[in-house]
């Protein structure tokens, strides 16, 4: 065959030495593939499926949690009555079930201040993690600002960031009043204009062009 | 200080074709060598007991005879072992076996560790607690553990520094240098994964941070957070992911990795420490090459140069 091919193409070219390779069983003039190609191409492409049909749901299972929301969760923290406005109240609550005290985390509770510019009649909750890298805040009476003993982040009475490296406001919880009880449920963050967004994780900026660099989790709830 | 005698290797441990021709009447040839007159000097014959004993004495050869024409091992194991190294081949030398060593010994005492830990958020506290109070040695094995990472950590850096600067990371090494490097990323991994188990104060604010700066990576980091976590919060999960990490996914790759880099090692040779001067059969002239490539020192950085004396490697 090759033989045939080089005579008839002329011999301008250095013919190729090269013995004649016996046909194939099954081999006609003119096929693109041969039998044997073609079962290897096939056994191959069943491997592949075979091996996508094992690795893939395991490597779903994996990476499940990026998208499952869990269920929003509210507890009661105190009486509206224990709720000032000029100062906050330090409460601790349950934010992951199941872990025992590992998923308590803590709040400073207030009411809402008409002279910061806050709506009248609402109840503000600030997290204490660090919007650094989520070390434990604490407010500090006499300074009227939160301080973060690991890396000196400082924050003002509404928890925007006045000093240090923190790159955003404290995070807050929503609020709401049930059967007299100040309620605590899902977290969000906040902007540097105290606008909510979704939850950001410690060090993630928010607001501007930040919102598309550290996009929104599926696992957060949206933003009061 | 008298110069100890080195010992000599007896010929049985020898694989053959590094043995030394026995010289014919020294002690350990073959007895029954024919000599002149058989009239006058019989040959010596054997009890049946020293027959037993010389058979007892072969045993554990022809065991191992018997494997070997199995697995055909002493050819690789020869070439291994008996590999030749460069002069100048010095302690540096053995920072990488001093690592490998340092992860044995977290894969025993991890192995044994598991064997009391509990990888739940309610009771990983109490069973590392009682591992460290009321299993026997078991505060020394839990130490060996958490000490052997740090001791681990700083080894892989050492032995790093030493490919660097002994420029042992270049041509044709730097494929092994690669998969040092991933090993080394491995390491940390192991080293963070393993450092939230115990879930006491210092490993859960720990893994907080060192998650959270995972999600400062801009696009992905959000989601890289979220997988490590498995969820919005460290939580029930997180535990048993870090665990599952920590002792099923890295170990395997670092194993398997560790295999690569080994046999790269055995395949390229060493490198010779880059004060060591080139040596050259007597009379050969320079080459233009090594003109080239000399630093004013004769020494050739990282070139392989054949010759005398420079081993199997350059």
């Amino acid at each position: 065959m090759a033989d045939d091919a080089n005579k008839v193409n002329g011999a301008e070219e250095a013919p190729i030495q090269e013995r004649a390779k016996p046909d194939p069983p099954g081999y006609f003039e003119g096929e693109s593939m041969t039998r044997r190609r073609v079962f290897t191409i096939g056994a191959q492409a069943l491997g592949g499926v075979a091996g996508a049909a094992i690795v893939l749901p395991a490597v779903g299972f994996a990476v499940a949690p990026i998208f499952h929301r869990g269920k929003e969760r509210w507890e009661a923290v105190g009486p509206v009555s224990d709720f000032v406005e000029d100062t906050y109240r330090q409460v601790v609550f349950t934010e992951t079930e199941g872990i025992g005290d590992a998923g308590k985390t803590t709040a400073y509770v207030r009411k809402s201040s008409e002279e910061l510019g806050e709506k009248s009649g609402k109840f503000v909750a600030v997290s204490n993690r660090c919007a650094h890298l989520g070390c434990p805040v604490r407010f500090v009476e006499a300074a009227g600002n939160f301080i973060c003993p690991c890396h000196g982040g400082v924050y003002d009475f509404q928890g925007k960031r006045i000093g240090g490296p923190p790159v955003r406001p404290l995070d807050q919880f929503q609020t709401r009043v049930r059967n007299n009880q100040v309620e605590l449920g899902p977290r969000y963050s906040v902007t540097n204009q105290m606008e909510p967004v979704r939850a950001r994780d410690p060090g993630e900026f928010t607001g501007g062009i930040w919102e598309y660099l550290y996009p929104p989790r599926p696992s957060t709830f949206p933003p009061p | 200080m008298p110069k100890i005698p080195v010992p000599k290797i007896p010929d049985a441990v020898v694989p053959p074709p590094l043995r030394k021709p026995a010289k014919p009447g020294a002690a350990g040839t073959p007895k029954g060598q024919a000599p002149e007159d058989l009239k006058t000097a019989p040959p010596e014959r054997q009890s049946h007991g020293e027959k037993l004993l010389d058979r007892g004495k072969d045993a554990p050869i022809d065991a191992l005879a018997w494997v070997d024409q199995r697995l055909a091992a002493s050819g690789f194991l020869t070439g291994m072992l008996y590999r030749k190294v460069p002069k100048g081949t010095n302690w540096f030398y053995t920072l990488g076996s001093a690592t490998l060593f340092a992860f044995i010994v977290q894969a025993v005492t991890g192995v044994f560790l598991a064997m009391y830990y509990t990888p739940s958020a309610t009771q990983a506290y109490a069973s590392i607690a009682h591992i460290n109070n009321d299993v026997p040695l078991g505060q020394f094995v839990h130490g060996m553990h958490k000490w052997g990472s740090s001791v681990m950590v700083i080894l892989i850096f050492l032995h790093m520094g030493r490919t660097f600067f002994f420029g042992a990371y270049k041509y044709p090494r730097e494929l092994n240098w690669v998969i040092g490097v991933v090993l080394l990323i491995l390491t940390m991994t192991m080293a963070f994964t393993g450092y939230l188990l115990p879930f006491d104060q210092r490993s859960f604010w720990a893994s907080i941070v060192g998650i959270n700066i995972n999600g400062t990576g801009p696009v992905v980091g959000p989601y890289l957070s979220d997988f490590l976590r498995a969820g919005p919060e460290l939580g029930a999960t997180t535990l048993s992911r870090f665990y599952a990490i920590h002792m099923l996914l890295v170990p395997g790759a670092i194993i398997a990795l560790i295999g690569a880099h080994m046999y790269l090692v055995v395949k390229l040779g060493t490198t010779a420490p880059p004060w060591v001067k080139t040596e050259r059969p007597k009379g050969a002239r320079p080459t233009a090459e090594l003109e080239a490539g000399a630093n004013g020192n004769g020494r050739v950085n990282g070139a392989p140069v054949s010759g005398e004396g420079n081993g199997a490697s350059a």
